[in-house]
Formats: C-alpha cells, structure tokens, sequence
C-alpha cells in the first residue's frame, strides 16, 4: 500500500489464490498489518493504538448501555439511575464509558501535540492532518451531546450554553438554534437528536479513522527525525523500517496496558473525579447553576470563547467596523472556532522545510509554551469569568492565534536547523549504538 | 518529549478538575470514614445505624426515590436480612396505578420521594455535593481526600450555629458548612435524637456521621463492587504490562544488537 518497497503476500495454497482473485482482503489485512514502519518511532507514537482502542471501547460500552437508556426528558435522569443500580456491571459499564471519553480526549491531545512537535502534517501528510482534525472536531461534537444524555443539571445548561452560541451568529443565528434545538428551548426534542446524533457520530468517527490510516499508509509514518524512509531499493528501506507486526504491535499494546492500569485505577477509585457533581442533579430548567463548565476537554476553547469580551480592543474594532454586526458573543464564537480552523491550517502556516522540531533549535521554545499555555487556557476555562482570569484567558488566547499565524510562519524563516541524520538508520543506531552496557545480551535470534 | 508531554497532560488534569470554590463556600471537615481511599469500605453497622436516622428524621421531608428497598438487603450496602426488608417496606405507602389506590410498599418499590416540595430528594446527594474544592482550581484536595460528598453532608449537619433570620417571610439558619453562610433548613439534628438499639454513641457528631455514610450508600451502592473490580482491573493490567514489557524487549533486543558497539 505505501511508497515504501516491501514484500506483498503471496497466495500460496489453491484456495487462497482463488480467494485473492475475488476477493484480495488477505493481502490487504496482510499489508496493513506488516507494513514497513520507521525502526525510531519513539513512545509518543503509541497514541494512534491507544484512540483506536478507545473508539472500540466507548461503541462497546455504548451501545450496551443505549439497551438500558430511555432518551426522554421524564425518564433519561432516573433511567441512568437504572443503569447505576439495577443492571448487572451497569455502574461499571457507565463509568467505564463516562470515564473513556476523558481518556480519548488525553489520548487525542497527546496525539495532536506530537503531530505539531514532530512536524507530522508537513507536505506529504497534509491529508492524513486534515481528516485527523474532522475526528477530532466530530470527537468534540459526539462527547459534547453524550454529556447531555444523563439530563443532568450540567447537561441541560451546558446545551444551554454551547447551542446558545449559534444564536450569537448575525441574522440567522435565532433561527438556527431553533432549528437545531428542535424548539425554542433546549427540550426532549433536544434530547432526541443529541441522542440519535451520539449514536451515529462514532461511526461517522471510525470510517474518518479507516481514511486517517490509509491516508498515512500511503505516504508512510512521520517519524521522529522527520527523515524519509529510503525508497531506493527494498533492501534500503529494510534498513530504516521493521514491519508495523509483530514490532510496533506489541510495544503499542505494551503502552497501552499501562495506560489501561491508570484508567482502571481512575474507574474504579475515584470515577467521579472529572466530572461535575451538580450532573447528579436532574436538569431544571428553573434553576441556572452557579457556574456553568464544560468537561475539561473543552476548556481551552471554552477559555478561548470567553477571552474576548467587549473591552478587547480588537472586539470593539470589529464591532465598530462592522456597524455592530460582530459583537463580543459573536467574535467569542468566532475565535473558538477560528482556535480549531488554524489548527487545521498548520501544513500551509508552517514555512520551516525542516520538518521535525527536534532539529528546530526556536521552534523548540515556542512548542513548549505552546504547550504550556494549552495547560494554563485548560485551567482558566475552568475558573469563574472575573478577576484576573479573563486577562490570563486573553493573553492565552493571543497566544494560541499567534503561534500559528504569526510564530510558525516566521520561524520558517528566521531559524536555522541543526543538522539532521541522513538517515533513519543513522538515528537508531546513534541510539542503540555504543555503551550500551547496562542491557541484557541479546538471547533471542533475529525474527527474521 | 514524552516525558514533559506527560508531565503536561498530568497538569492539565490536575489544573482543569478543580470546581472552584463560589464566593463564600462553606467549611468542610475531612471526615475519616470507612469507606475512604481504594481499599475503604462501607461499615455495614454504620449504614444500618445511617438508615434508622434517616427512617426517623430525614424522611419526614427528604426522599430517595431512586432507591428500591429491595437493595437493603445488599451485601455491600446495609445487608438486612429478607424478613427485615420486608417488615421495612410495609412502613411506607405507595401509590399503586394498578390499584388506582395507596398501598404498603414492598421490596421491590422504591422509597417514597420528598414530602416537601423545598426538600430536595437525598438519593444521590452524597455525589450532588463536593466538599472540596481548590486550590485555585487545581482539583488536588479532591484528588487527596476525595470529593467530599459526604463529608459536606456531615458538616452540614454539625454546622448550625443557632443563629436565625428572616428573609423574605423565610427564616434562615446560620451554617458554617453551608455555601452563602445561610440556609432554610431547620437544624434537623441536636445530638440524642435517636436511640440506636446496641446502644452506639449518639451525639450530634456520630449520628451526622451515620446519616452521611448511608447517604453515601444511597448514592453509589455499587462501591465495593466497583473498587473491588478497580484492583481486579489494576492488577491483571499489572501483570499483562510487565508480560508485555518483557516480550517487547526480547523482540527488540536483536534489533538494538545489531548497532551496538559500531
């Protein structure tokens, strides 16, 4: 399937040569399977596995639990209630499910931040970024409904809130929420849809996952030298690559098992540790909580959306400039999205030709304030809009536009990389090569 | 790389999981209950003492309407024996559409929901309520001593101070424990209000203690089973980690090898 050179399966026995004429999934399960992978994938390329395995889980456990779940305002809070008490592993089952989704979104983030770190949406992987960020945009709007299902208070203003920012859209935007509210208010028709929506999202999601691989099995894995596998002869790219079987499946499943241990201990101790205790109350339309938070995955953009009130400089430009049309709830809207778009936009914002931000001495610098400033967006999303938090949310904000739109376009031009390897090879054996003397004498043979 | 990633997203979770503390929130006291930490369990006597304070105070208002009576039999909740359970639930009424009439409840109904309209159902309170928050939202207090449900209950309880005002027709009643300082709740327990039969201590702190361990019950009556499938989980994952670690070091190991020392 890649570029790479490599073996093809071969049907050997009479009825797999029958079968491959009219059908050839052997051969490609086989090539999916043992395709060549860079030999110097580093423990931040084990979060693809990691998401894989949390869609698996979150469509398993989901739809076990939609056999017990009742999408109706009367019924949906003491029907969850059902599931916690009276269903057989049901309280397991949810707080699997509920706790899943936070460990899809650490798992994604990590995968999104290594993708930045390394350069993987650079020129040839434009494709396999783009259809990650549809996932991750479709991820946003499938816990985001999920969340609502419990029907509790957290739920309803929380779809209060979030459905509350289409209406901030200029001239359609009352119109549109009704539409997609079903109503004039957040309601069971609400709740139907959110349902109905949930349930098909995730497979929405898996035929997106399906591109994503096959786009990056086309061009290959980035790797963390960002060096192309050799392409020359089979025999080159034998010596940068290893096949995705049995290599990098059991060292993913091995970072997988580990991560599993702290999620279980997470279920099983403290299940309620990242949500929000007022979701164990059932959503009243008359009684507005005191503070209205999303889940901690969307608090970045949650703090990005506040930011901007109207005595930003730049809200009230665009308000007079726009005769009013733009207003501070408008311009909020505008920049959570705008937050995700420039995201997407980073294969066309990037100018730097080196691709992996290991040999960018600058760009270094600013990933890990990037970085930082993500953590620090996450917290002051999560405090009340006043003091000193909407300047720390501003200032995040400002930061997170100007790394894309103004910081990675110029690093391209300003810095200048530190040598790379010339080859995959050359950094694993740098790696490998040398006192090595605290490791075991090899005493297997080559599986070759 | 990785390492500062992780250490990251470890932040991240720390810092977003906080609920920040609303003006004036009250006190808390970290009560140190059976059930606290991963190996923490419910006492079962102290669930049955629990339910007999609820039976004779709480329920004159409060309900629990999403708890069948059936699970006072649960080995890991108050694990009355079947005849108990059964003489228990002939205390309530139900409304029963068969019958288009009120009778007595059976096992398999649920306790009745609140009398009062202002009396919030108490099933799921020990899970509605955290008891702490902080600091600056960074969520580590919950992280250490839990999320404090039932320790804000207890407070709650042990919080009046006797102080009382009118507001608004309404008279309020001081509590430290309680968020704004002033709530509309009569102080519903003095200390003594209940004889327990095996004749445990029943002053103010005990019988607040006993109350908010049952209610914890009420609200998560799975957790012994849950905690207890946690260590299952953690320690076969444990166990396949390692198993995994190794194999994926012995099947490494040649590769590594064949650059060493060149």
């Amino acid at each position: 399937m890649s570029g790479i050179p490599h073996d093809h399966y071969e049907p050997k026995a009479a009825w797999e040569k029958g079968l491959a004429k009219r059908l050839p999934i052997v051969g490609l399960m086989y090539d999916t399977l043992m395709i060549p992978t860079p030999k110097n994938l580093n423990w931040m390329w084990i979060w693809g596995i990691v998401l894989a395995f949390c869609l698996a889980l979150q469509i398993i456990t989901g739809i076990v639990l939609v056999m017990h779940y009742t999408p109706h305002v009367d019924f949906a809070f003491s029907s969850v209630e059902h599931i916690m008490r009276n269903v057989n592993g049901g309280a397991m089952l949810r707080y699997i499910h509920m706790n899943g989704a936070s460990l899809f979104f650490v798992a994604v983030y990590a995968h999104i931040f290594r993708g930045l770190y390394y350069g993987s949406y650079k020129a040839p992987r434009e494709i396999t970024w783009i259809i990650g960020m549809l996932i991750y945009l479709l991820m946003m709007g499938t816990a985001f409904m999920g969340y609502v299902l419990p029907w509790g208070q957290m739920s309803f203003w929380g779809a209060t809130v979030i459905t509350g920012l289409f209406g901030a859209i200029p001239f359609v935007g009352e119109a549109l929420q009704t539409w997609l509210l079903g109503g004039p208010a957040v309601d069971n028709a609400t709740l139907n849809r959110f349902f109905s929506l949930h349930y098909l999202l995730p497979f929405v999601i898996a035929g997106l996952v399906i591109l994503h691989i096959w786009a990056f099995h086309t061009t290959g894995n980035n790797n963390p030298t960002g060096v192309e596998v050799r392409r020359t002869s089979k025999e080159d790219a034998a010596k940068d690559t290893l096949p995705f079987w049995p290599y990098f499946v059991i060292k993913d499943l091995f970072a997988l098992a580990v991560i599993l241990v702290v999620f279980f201990a997470v279920v099983g101790f403290m299940p309620n540790y990242l949500g929000h205790p007022d979701n164990y109350i059932e959503a009243n339309a008359l009684a507005t909580p005191a503070h209205i938070v999303p889940e901690w995955y969307f608090l970045p953009f949650y703090a990005i959306l506040r930011a901007f009130d109207g005595d930003v400089w730049v809200v009230i430009i665009a308000s007079t400039l726009t005769g009013g049309i733009i207003d501070a709830k408008f311009f909020g809207v505008l920049a959570m999205f705008g937050a995700i778009v420039v995201m997407a936009l980073v294969p066309w914002l990037d100018t730097s030709s080196v691709r992996s931000g290991r040999y960018r001495p600058m760009f270094k610098m600013w990933f890990w304030v990037f970085v930082v400033n993500f953590v620090v967006l996450t917290w002051v999303g999560a405090m009340p809009a006043e003091g000193i938090y909407p300047y720390i949310a501003l200032i995040g904000a400002t930061y997170w536009f100007a790394y894309f739109l103004v910081i990675l376009p110029l690093l391209g031009v300003l810095e200048k990389p530190d040598a790379q390897p010339a080859t995959i090879e050359e950094d694993f054996a740098a790696k490998y090569g040398g006192d090595d003397a605290g490791k075991a004498a090899p005493s297997a043979q080559p599986a070759e | 790389m990785f390492k500062k990633l992780a250490a990251s997203v470890i932040a991240t979770f720390a810092l977003s999981t906080g609920v920040f503390a609303a003006g004036g929130a009250g006190e808390v006291k970290n009560i140190d209950f059976s059930f606290d930490g991963p190996f923490g369990q419910y006492d079962q006597n102290q669930l049955q003492r629990g339910l007999q304070v609820y039976t004779e105070i709480c329920a004159a208002c409060h309900g629990l309407q999403y708890v069948p009576l059936r699970t006072l039999g649960d080995e890991g909740g108050p694990g009355l024996p079947d005849d108990q359970v059964r003489a228990y639930a002939e205390f309530y009424e139900v409304f029963d559409p068969e019958l288009d009439d009120f009778r007595a409840a059976t096992p398999n109904d649920h306790f009745p929901g609140s009398n009062l309209e202002n009396a919030p159902d108490l099933s799921l309170m020990a899970k509605a309520r955290a008891g702490f928050h902080g600091p600056y939202g960074l969520g580590i207090n919950q992280f250490l001593k839990g999320m404090g449900g039932p320790d804000y209950i207890a407070s709650l309880l042990m919080g009046y101070t006797g102080e009382e005002k009118e507001e608004a027709g309404v008279i309020l009643y001081e509590n430290k424990a309680f968020p704004g300082g002033w709530i509309s709740m009569a102080p519903p327990l003095y200390g003594e209000d209940v004889e327990f039969a095996d004749g445990h201590a029943n002053d103010l702190e005990h019988v607040s203690e006993d109350v908010a361990a049952f209610l914890m019950w009420t609200a998560e009556p799975k957790m012994m089973a849950r905690k207890q499938a946690g260590f299952v989980g953690v320690i076969f994952l444990t166990i396949l980690s390692v198993l995994l670690y190794l194999t994926n070091k012995r099947l490494w190991a040649p590769v590594k090898a064949r650059y060493k020392n060149k």
